[in-house]
């Protein structure tokens, strides 16, 4: 079975998601060819493990998103099993390829192991399901659920030049997001609920987000009814995340928060009620307020 | 104009999952619903329907207990009722075609849809029923509205949001909307009851028969198990905390 990886970029180097398709690829001993749209992390590209070659997709329809375009520039050189980030631009794109091909879509995969059989979390991750595909199909991995490949390699890079027609006009652009990370791309997130008391105290996790380099989100009760922006919104009709830490402090835990944030690798939970839900899925609870934890658990930071 | 708004039924987001013997227990699950982003494609469906004096057209792919959903999108102003009837498992380009035949058989000028269905989050069905269609497609709009023969949507951008146009057959997945949801009253409730469905079957929608079986399901589970955490009363063991997450998990 051959694999083609497309390769997610963030600017000119590639996003880390990239290094964990190409190492569950490796893990299930197969190489792969390796598309970057516009040659962007190629030459990066071609020094990591399990690569056998890069195709580098050069087109002026890669200077904006859209899906359509990108997808029809990629899918002229994709060849067998696809793999992409489940990023929501890897969901659309793929999902185009597939349709293009005619072929299935599996999105979110945890688990990949050679067959191929894939593993993926079902109902917001209140259960998974296995699946035994036949045939050529396009797969979207989960972003942070597979390890890195590693370094030592040198794979040839060749270049195709491909145009595709843009479907969608931009008339005009809105407001201006603020420069934090967004949830989906962080390693760790720091949320606030409705316990944080107001907006205003959301200062308090921004300044600890801005000393791990984390992300700030925040339960759908906050972005209802205080306006706080809804790319912040974690779970059910939020964003679904899997960060190696899920700092929650003032958020009960209802059933459609965890659902969004349940399979982050370490979860610390900060409520003054100790019934909260949240504490079933902790790895590290704090019952005590915001007011007398978050000082502290900055001090403390601060001194690592 | 005909809006087509495409429904997926889904276990209630606060049902319980049940598994046993590999499987997903279907018939435990206490409630089904419309899938949550679903929801606002319908209210911008029933908008833009108002707008444009246009006729609105639901169309919902599974099991029988989908028509119960249908006549709830009825209730609130749903139109035309199409439920296409299946009982297995179907993979994501069987649905797809399926819908994509529907639509083009009903003349639809645009389709509506959520941006992931609540059951597998996947977010396949807008991008990949455009791509049979030939259609634009748009995610993750909060909004819609048809100006001058245009699709004026709203979505996310790099820097925040941007309003895009799009010309023909568009399909359009949405985000959470910008509008609140509107609430089914008495009389549309009972009218709805009295809508017809129009059933059909997916062999009679003239589409060569795809190599079936591509996707075997071979057991679902349970999640894992996380071990029991561990719960401090009180913030004296937060620097505790702290150095476990830096020196046994390295996670910051
Ligand atoms: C279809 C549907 C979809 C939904 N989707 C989402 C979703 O995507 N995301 C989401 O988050 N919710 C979602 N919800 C809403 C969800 O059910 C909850 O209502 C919401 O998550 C509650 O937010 P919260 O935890 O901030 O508030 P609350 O439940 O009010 O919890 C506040 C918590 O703060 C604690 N607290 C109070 N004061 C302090 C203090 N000083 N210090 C420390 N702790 C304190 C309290 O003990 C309490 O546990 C959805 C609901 C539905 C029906
Ligand atoms: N079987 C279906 N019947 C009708 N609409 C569907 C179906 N599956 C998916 N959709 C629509 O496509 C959206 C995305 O679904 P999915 O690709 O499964 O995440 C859903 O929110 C629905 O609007």
């Amino acid at each position: 079975m051959k694999f083609t990886i497309i390769a997610e970029t963030n600017g000119d180097l590639l996003h880390q998601t990239t290094y964990q398709l190409i190492g569950a690829i490796s893990n299930i001993g197969s190489k792969s060819t390796v598309i970057c749209p516009n040659g962007k992390g190629s030459s990066e590209a071609s020094k990591i493990k399990g690569v056998e070659k890069i195709i580098s997709v050069n087109g002026d329809c890669f200077d904006l998103f859209d899906g359509s375009a990108w997808a029809s520039a990629i899918n002229s050189v994709c060849e067998g099993t696809v793999i992409i980030s489940a990023s929501p631009n890897g969901r659309e794109i793929g999902s185009i390829i597939a349709a293009k091909r005619n072929i299935p879509i599996i999105q979110d995969v945890t688990g990949i192991s050679p067959g191929i059989t894939v593993t993926r979390p079902i109902y917001s991750g209140k259960a998974t399901e296995t699946l035994e595909i036949s045939g050529e199909s396009v797969i979207t991995l989960r972003p942070n659920a597979f390890e890195n490949a590693d370094i030592g390699n040198e794979a040839p890079i060749s270049v195709v030049d491909q145009t595709s027609d843009l479907r969608v006009a931009i008339i005009e652009a809105i407001n201006k997001a603020s420069e934090r990370l967004d949830v989906t791309e962080a390693d760790i997130i720091i949320s606030g609920g409705r316990g944080m008391g107001s907006v205003d105290n959301f200062s308090h996790l921004e300044s600890i987000a801005d000393s791990l380099d984390a992300a700030v989100g925040a339960s759908r009760a906050v972005v209802d009814e205080w306006g706080m922006p809804h790319r912040m919104q974690v779970g059910q009709t939020g964003k679904t995340v899997s960060p190696s830490l899920y700092i929650a402090v003032g958020i009960s835990g209802a059933i459609q928060h965890l659902a969004g944030m349940r399979s982050s690798k370490y979860i610390v939970a900060i409520n003054k009620d100790p019934d909260a839900p949240i504490f079933t899925i902790a790895d590290y609870g704090i019952v005590a307020s915001w007011e007398e934890a978050l000082p502290i658990l900055k001090s403390e930071l601060m001194k690592l | 104009m005909n809006i087509a708004v495409l429904l997926k039924q889904v276990p209630d987001t606060t049902a319980k999952i049940n598994v046993s013997n590999g499987k997903v227990d279907e018939n435990s699950v206490s409630k089904w619903s419309m899938s949550p982003y679903d929801e606002y494609a319908l209210e911008s469906g029933l908008q833009m329907k108002e707008a444009t004096g246009g006729v609105l057209i639901a169309i919902a792919c599974g099991p029988e207990r989908n028509k119960k959903m249908l006549t709830d999108a009825a209730a609130v102003g749903a139109d035309t009722l199409i439920h296409i009837s299946v009982d297995g498992i179907l993979d994501s380009i069987q649905v797809q075609n399926f819908l994509a035949a529907v639509i083009k058989n009903n003349e639809v000028d645009v389709v509506l849809c959520g941006k992931q269905a609540a059951d597998t989050n996947a977010g396949s069905t807008g991008p990949g029923v455009a791509e049979i269609l030939d259609a634009a497609c748009v995610t993750m709009v909060s909004e819609v509205s048809f100006i001058e023969n245009k699709f004026i949507s709203v979505r996310p951008s790099i820097s925040g949001t941007e309003k895009v146009s799009t010309n023909g057959l568009s399909v359009f997945t949405f985000d959470k909307g910008v509008s609140e949801l509107r609430r089914p009253n008495v009389r549309g409730i009972m009218m709805a009851k009295k809508k017809v469905i129009e059933t059909i079957k997916p062999e009679n929608l003239g589409l060569e028969g795809s190599d079936s079986e591509r996707v075997l399901l071979k057991a679902q589970n349970s999640p894992p198990e996380k071990e029991p955490g561990q719960i401090f009363e009180g913030v004296g063991e937060i620097p505790t905390i702290i150095s476990k997450l830096r020196n046994e998990a390295n996670v910051i």
